[in-house]
């Protein structure tokens, strides 16, 4: 007799280990509003900045140039495929956050763009106006309280924070679309993913170039871009005491 | 996801194409800001930033534009001093003069480079609000192809007239970019300011 364990099985151990790292995680890194910046492992986080520009100079910025020679419409195509397959995992935590409405719109918007836009090469919703709500398990775990806890470089992907580190990890287990695909034909949404950066890798070449080697401190400019966007994207940074008055500091500090 | 492009997401790529521009000569005298002056000068501002960018201008052209339009609608002297933060207080004030010039070229072919690529999208203004001593003015970019994204202009008349000192771009704040970016350039030239003044005109 042959015991076969069910993929599910296993997606599901999996997302039960790593809701029990988060808990130990986010305990440790709560926090209220933040500001400024939390970096005690500076000096790892330059030495993976370091490989990071180092893996986007030979090969990242090569492939995206080669990739711009694919045509247009293709790119679009695969870019709206890969962000499709995101959706559902959003609406998942819409509904944790507590935002039924968001939830609603998402899931219209992956109705309209699966259904009318031939399984999501096209993006019929946005010009009927459901923009959608993009989310992750970081946001979630905002929700409920947790600080963001220390800053960090990730190999490949780039700034994060503790919190947002252990989102990212979530979001790859929760989202439905990777659980219920069996193997392979999962892998179709990570290599649209792969593409997907590729081409804005491409599109925003001058913007990220100039970040990335003009800066005359290119890993302190990701870290305050990276900070001041996602505190924005939580609602972090509406308070009237977000921003500098220079005239009333007139030396910034 | 939180960081889905390889290096940042595109919200965040959007989040750093700050823009350039500013405010109205507004022939009003010095009582309070009100948000309605604020909103007509950030309007003017954008208007003139439209008209440059659509004139089909050179690139060279276009930076001279901006620069014009930054110094018009921006309050220069206060951005500078307080992007180069405590090393302005031993600088001269010839050095501040020679430094406030530089970095005015320098913001404005970088932001000017930047605006490029909002060419074809429409900036609306949609509200102004006061904020503790100036008035933030809210304006929306629609850019083809993509969510529309935020512009907040901070707003004060403490110059003597009403200009901006700050640009949010989805919670990206150019102070704060600046601040880190030329205290840097300081550092590397280990504290000396003419040098700074220097690479800042070829920056």
């Amino acid at each position: 007799m042959t015991i076969t364990i069910p993929s599910n099985f296993l997606a599901t151990a999996k997302i039960s280990g790593l809701v029990a790292l988060v808990f130990l995680l986010a305990a440790c890194a709560q926090k209220p509003a933040p500001s400024g910046i939390n970096d005690p492992d500076e000096a790892n986080n330059r030495k993976m900045h370091a490989f990071n520009l180092a893996l986007d100079e030979t090969i990242l910025k090569p492939l995206s140039s080669g990739y711009g020679g694919v045509p247009g419409p293709l790119k679009d195509g695969l870019t709206n495929f890969a962000d499709n397959l995101d959706v559902p995992g959003d609406v998942v935590n819409n509904l944790v956050q507590g935002r039924p409405d968001y939830a609603l719109e998402n899931t219209l918007r992956f109705a309209v763009n699966t259904i009318l836009g031939i399984g999501g090469l096209f993006d019929p919703a946005s010009e009927l106006g459901i923009m959608g709500k993009e989310t992750d398990f970081g946001e979630t775990l905002h929700v409920y309280g947790f600080g963001e806890g220390a800053y960090v470089e990730l190999p490949l992907l780039g700034p994060s924070t503790e919190r947002d580190v252990v989102g990212s990890i979530v979001d790859v287990g929760l989202n439905p679309v990777r659980l219920l695909l069996p193997s392979p034909e999962s892998y179709v949404g990570t290599v649209a993913g792969l593409a997907s950066r590729l081409g804005d890798r491409g599109q925003y070449s001058d913007t990220l170039d100039s970040i990335l080697y003009q800066s005359a401190d290119s890993y302190a400019q990701l870290r305050l871009l990276y900070l001041q966007n996602r505190r924005f994207e939580l609602g972090q940074t509406i308070g009237d005491d977000s921003f500098l008055d220079p005239y009333e500091d007139p030396y910034g500090q | 996801m939180a960081n889905d492009l390889a290096f940042l997401s595109r919200r965040q790529v959007t989040a750093g194409l700050c823009a350039a521009a500013g405010v109205a000569l507004l022939p009003v005298p010095s009582f309070a800001l009100t948000d309605a002056q604020a909103l007509t000068m950030v309007s003017k501002a954008l208007n003139d930033v439209n008209a440059a960018v659509n004139s089909g201008k050179s690139q060279a052209a276009l930076y001279s534009d901006f620069e014009r339009i930054f110094v018009r609608y921006g309050d220069l002297p206060v951005i500078a001093r307080s992007t180069l933060g405590p090393a302005a207080r031993q600088a001269s004030a010839g050095q501040m003069a020679a430094f406030t010039q530089a970095f005015q070229g320098y913001i404005s072919r970088k932001y000017g480079r930047r605006f490029r690529e909002f060419i074809g999208s429409v900036i609306e203004v949609t509200g102004a609000r006061p904020v503790k001593s100036y008035v933030e003015v809210i304006s929306v970019a629609k850019l083809r192809g993509s969510s529309p994204f935020e512009l907040r202009w901070h707003v004060s008349d403490k110059s003597g007239k009403p200009l901006f000192f700050n640009i949010i771009i989805e919670g990206v704040n150019m102070l704060a970019s600046e601040s880190t970016e030329i205290r840097a350039m300081l550092d590397r030239r280990r504290g000396d300011i003419n040098a700074l003044i220097e690479d800042l005109k070829t920056a």
